[in-house]
């Protein structure tokens, strides 16, 4: 950028106070920093959900345990959908940085199922829970086990609709900029996901059968 | 289907019970809020200011403006938060003995849990962020925030919990519980009302605005710095914003989880607080408390920047100790979170937690103490002016040092198991928000307030008010410490030691110099809005200010600054002055601005629907309201077009009306 003294006297020597050409933010330039920063806010959200898992996760009250309610190989086969859907969303954005408008929603369409298998599980799993009597309102390690992972589950469905929006604006305005930034928000917030349920995986279902 | 169940769909839980027809003072409170309200949308409508007021403020994205706004909102919550505190004096200083007071408990402890919420949500929060929306991207030399379209939907939001909690006055009630609204007391089975429904309702929608705002601020301070500002160049307002925003967004999510946890209790019957089936309701305790005291630096923190600023000005120096002010700063920010178990010593963690917690808290008191003394070395040698913002900043270095040092003493858990819930600790906690955060905003209302209009405040009504408010302070809760001392409890609606009774009709008259003080400040800006001529500010600078927002016009024009200025000092503004800046009167260039939009006011109105709604269990509505939020949010994204060009020949034309004010006023 040009920058050239303005003002004074010419005669003296005068720092640059002011920019003569205009200074241009690019546009969007913040967004990744600020989308950044909201997923720190939402890791805080989780933490609390965790933090109250470790202090109700005993608290059974009478009721089932987690050795008398999770079912692992369904929890490794859940786990498994959440963990493809990164890496085929991680092939989405290979081709977004190539251009390549149809490959991108292709595999947008494959992570988007991955996640949609992911939430089927989780629901298959909770109402088998529910209907065996183990309901939020049965015990305290109960309603902060449905809390945390149904939160998780919440953010995936959120996920999802964002990424039908994403396939629309990208199939109506291709690879623009500002849908490239879009896609690579959602890319954060998707592996962002991921970490977390490696957390659920590891202290709820694996921690839980320790018990 | 009978028409119970029918207008119970319908409905929920409102009925016309829910209108408070019998209680006198509500009823012509209302009244009053009514007529007032009809005066004010006759004026709108009589001059036809609707058009105006929603595309040049409603749907506005200019931080000042939002800025402003905030501000107003603060301002009307004052009034509300005093009107109850107004009421609460008077009743603890008539109920003794056989007199039951005016007002009857149920209607007592709604009034201390609004004055509360109020005072902390809705005035504090609003003004400090109102002061940091307006100030920091003109102390950083930039055009607008980082997320202008968010900042207008942040405001909305907190607006619309601020009307949330407005409503509950005259539809429902609102919450008896105390302001963190405590389980069990606020679980299903103890307060089955909508009471603590508006609050966890209100706190949600209002809470989504403040996170947002805080990301915004944050990017903006971080992405959106005038060349050459570099960190340790940062005027110190900004950067005690700064590390407010980051308290902000590390804290308020544990707020949302914490009250989304409450009503999972009282909406669906989970066990998280419930006195039975594994539930513990110290939990919440811990919880609301873990952000609650980071609250409490979230609205001190930027009130220091503020005196930072108005120190240098007014005693013509360099702030001393700048680099010390920013590592104490940073200090606070962090030791914010190492100290939330001192709200309840009396939990019983055991000694060895309790000593944490207490020496953690005292240490605080450290860097407190180091930015205390960096203001009083400031002032040493100084040519002091005594204006209206420098007389706040003295107020309060005298009063904050009192309020600290009982805050040291409430440290001490053995002293604290005395004090605990006294009268002694509300006296503690006034004395910090009073003498710290209120008279911090009165001095960057009054330090900023001609940057914002153009026009000074009128400095006669703004020293009545000041006194007003230092004596009204001093004779409202030094009473409260002698009373707390005495082992009085906080909350009480009625009292049997007739000796007592001394004290809190001094304290009432205390209450009443406040209400003397904020008449003041109102009558203030209407003198001064009838002499602006004669307070005309034409230089931008009336103080002879230090920053960067001191070398744009005042008003600012819409973009800021004509030219991005290039920092090399600290003091960049008093650098440029100094070194014989000239404004450059030629060659603009056309400026990139974001586009106004009404999304904000929208999603946040629907917001507010989807609240009411849950909490007299409309359900259709809420559903209605939820997909409705959803669906505008999507639409909006499909809105690419969000920014428009500000032709070069009108930045011209708006600097050339500027050399023209300034070739006048040489």
């Amino acid at each position: 950028m040009a920058m050239t003294p303005t003002g004074g006297d010419a005669t003296v020597e005068m720092p640059v106070f002011c920019l003569t050409e205009e200074h241009e933010h690019a546009a969007g330039g913040s967004t990744m920093l600020g989308f950044w920063i909201y997923l720190m806010s939402d890791c805080l959200l989780f933490a609390a959900l965790f933090a109250t898992y470790g202090v109700l996760g005993g608290s059974y009250a009478g009721g089932p345990a987690p050795k008398d309610l999770f079912e692992l190989p369904l929890v490794a086969v859940n786990t498994s959908m959440l963990l493809l859907s990164s890496i085929t969303y991680g092939f989405a954005m290979l081709a977004t940085y190539k251009g390549r408008v149809g490959a991108t929603q292709g595999w947008l369409i494959v992570t988007a199922l991955f996640g949609l298998a992911f939430v089927g599980i989780e629901l298959y799993e909770f109402t088998h829970m529910i209907h065996d009597g183990a309901t939020p309102q049965r015990s305290a390690f109960l309603s902060a086990f449905f809390t945390l992972v149904g939160t998780h589950g919440l953010h995936v469905t959120v996920g999802l609709v964002w990424m039908v929006t994403l396939m629309l604006q990208v199939g109506q305005r291709g690879l623009i900029p500002e849908n490239v930034r879009r896609l690579a928000c959602l890319s954060l917030f998707w592996h962002f996901l991921d970490v977390i349920w490696i957390g659920v995986f590891t202290f709820v279902y694996l921690g839980g059968m320790l018990r | 289907m009978t028409t119970d169940s029918l207008m119970k769909m319908a409905f929920g839980r409102l009925t016309l019970d829910a209108f408070p027809i019998h209680e006198p003072i509500l009823v012509a409170t209302f009244a009053g809020v009514a007529l007032g309200g009809a005066i004010v949308l006759g004026v709108i409508s009589y001059f036809r200011l609707w058009g105006y007021l929603w595309r040049e403020w409603f749907t506005t994205i200019d931080h000042k403006r939002i800025g402003i706004m905030y501000m107003i909102l603060g301002l009307v919550m004052l009034l509300r938060g005093f009107a109850d505190a107004l009421m609460m004096r008077l009743q603890q200083a008539v109920a003794f003995g056989g007199a039951e007071g005016f007002l009857p408990a149920h209607h007592y402890d709604q009034i201390f849990t609004a004055h509360g919420v109020i005072m902390i949500f809705f005035m504090a929060m609003p003004f400090i962020t109102g002061l940091m929306n307006f100030v920091v991207p003109l102390q950083i030399g930039a055009r607008d925030v980082s997320f202008p379209f968010l900042n207008n939907f942040s405001f909305w939001m907190t607006a619309m919990g601020a009307a949330l909690v407005m409503v509950s006055l005259f539809v429902g009630e609102f919450a008896r519980t105390g302001w963190l609204a405590y389980p069990p007391l606020s679980g299903i089975a103890y307060s089955p009302d909508v009471g603590v429904d508006y609050y966890i309702w209100a706190l949600q929608i209002a809470g989504v605005g403040t996170l947002l705002s805080g990301v915004n601020l944050i990017a903006t301070i971080v992405k959106l710095r005038a060349p050459g500002m570099t960190m340790m160049k940062l005027p110190i307002f900004t950067w005690t914003a700064l590390c407010t925003n980051v308290l902000i967004v590390a804290a308020f999510p544990i707020l949302t989880v914490t009250l989304a946890l409450l009503s999972l209790d009282r909406y669906v019957g989970t066990n998280f607080f419930t006195n039975d089936l594994g539930g513990n309701p110290m939990m919440y305790v811990n919880l609301i408390w873990i952000w609650g005291h980071p609250e409490v630096y979230i609205l001190i923190l930027p009130i220091f920047g503020v005196f930072s600023e108005v120190t240098a000005t007014f005693s013509g120096k360099r702030l001393f100790g700048y680099t010390s002010m920013v590592y104490a700063t940073v200090v606070i920010t962090i030791l914010s979170y190492l100290v939330w178990l001192h709200h309840f010593f009396t939990m019983g963690s055991g000694a060895s937690v309790n000593s944490f917690f207490g020496i953690t808290t005292m240490i605080i008191s450290i860097p407190t103490g180091a930015k205390m003394f960096n203001w009083l070395f400031t002032l040493y040698r100084g040519r002091i002016r005594f204006e209206l913002p420098m007389m706040w900043t003295l107020a309060f270095m005298l009063t904050f040092v009192i309020g600290g040092m009982t805050g040291v003493l409430l440290a001490v858990p053995p002293a604290d198991f005395v004090l605990h819930n006294s009268l002694f600790l509300v006296a503690h906690f006034h004395n910090v928000i009073i003498g710290g955060v209120v008279f911090g905003v009165f001095a960057g209302i009054s330090y900023w307030f001609p940057k914002a209009f153009g026009f000074r405040l009128d400095p006669f009504w703004g020293k009545m008010s000041f006194w007003f408010w230092v004596a009204g302070f001093y004779l409202a809760f030094m009473p409260l410490y002698v009373l707390g001392l005495m082992g009085v409890t906080r909350r009480l609606r009625h009292f049997e030691d007739p000796t007592l009774q001394v004290w809190f009709v001094i304290a009432a008259v205390g209450a009443a110099l406040i209400l003397l003080g904020i008449v003041s400040f109102l009558i203030q800006i209407y003198v001064s809005i009838r002499r602006r001529e004669a307070l005309r500010d034409r230089t931008g600078d009336p103080w002879g200010g230090r920053t960067l927002e001191w070398s744009t016009a005042s008003p600012p024009p819409e973009y800021n600054f004509a030219f991005t200025p290039v920092v090399h000092d600290n003091d960049a503004w008093w650098d440029m002055k100094h070194r014989g800046f000239r404004r450059p009167v030629a060659g603009f260039n056309a400026i990139h601005m974001p586009r106004n939009t009404g999304a904000g006011f929208i999603l946040a109105a629907l917001s507010a629907i989807f609240g009411f709604a849950m909490i007299w269990h409309i359900w259709w509505l809420a559903a209605l309201g939820f997909v409705a939020v959803l669906a505008v949010a999507i639409a909006h994204t499909f809105n690419y077009q969000r920014d428009f060009q500000i032709p070069a020949n009108d930045v011209e034309r708006t600097e050339a009306g500027r050399t023209r004010l300034l070739a006048a006023q040489a």
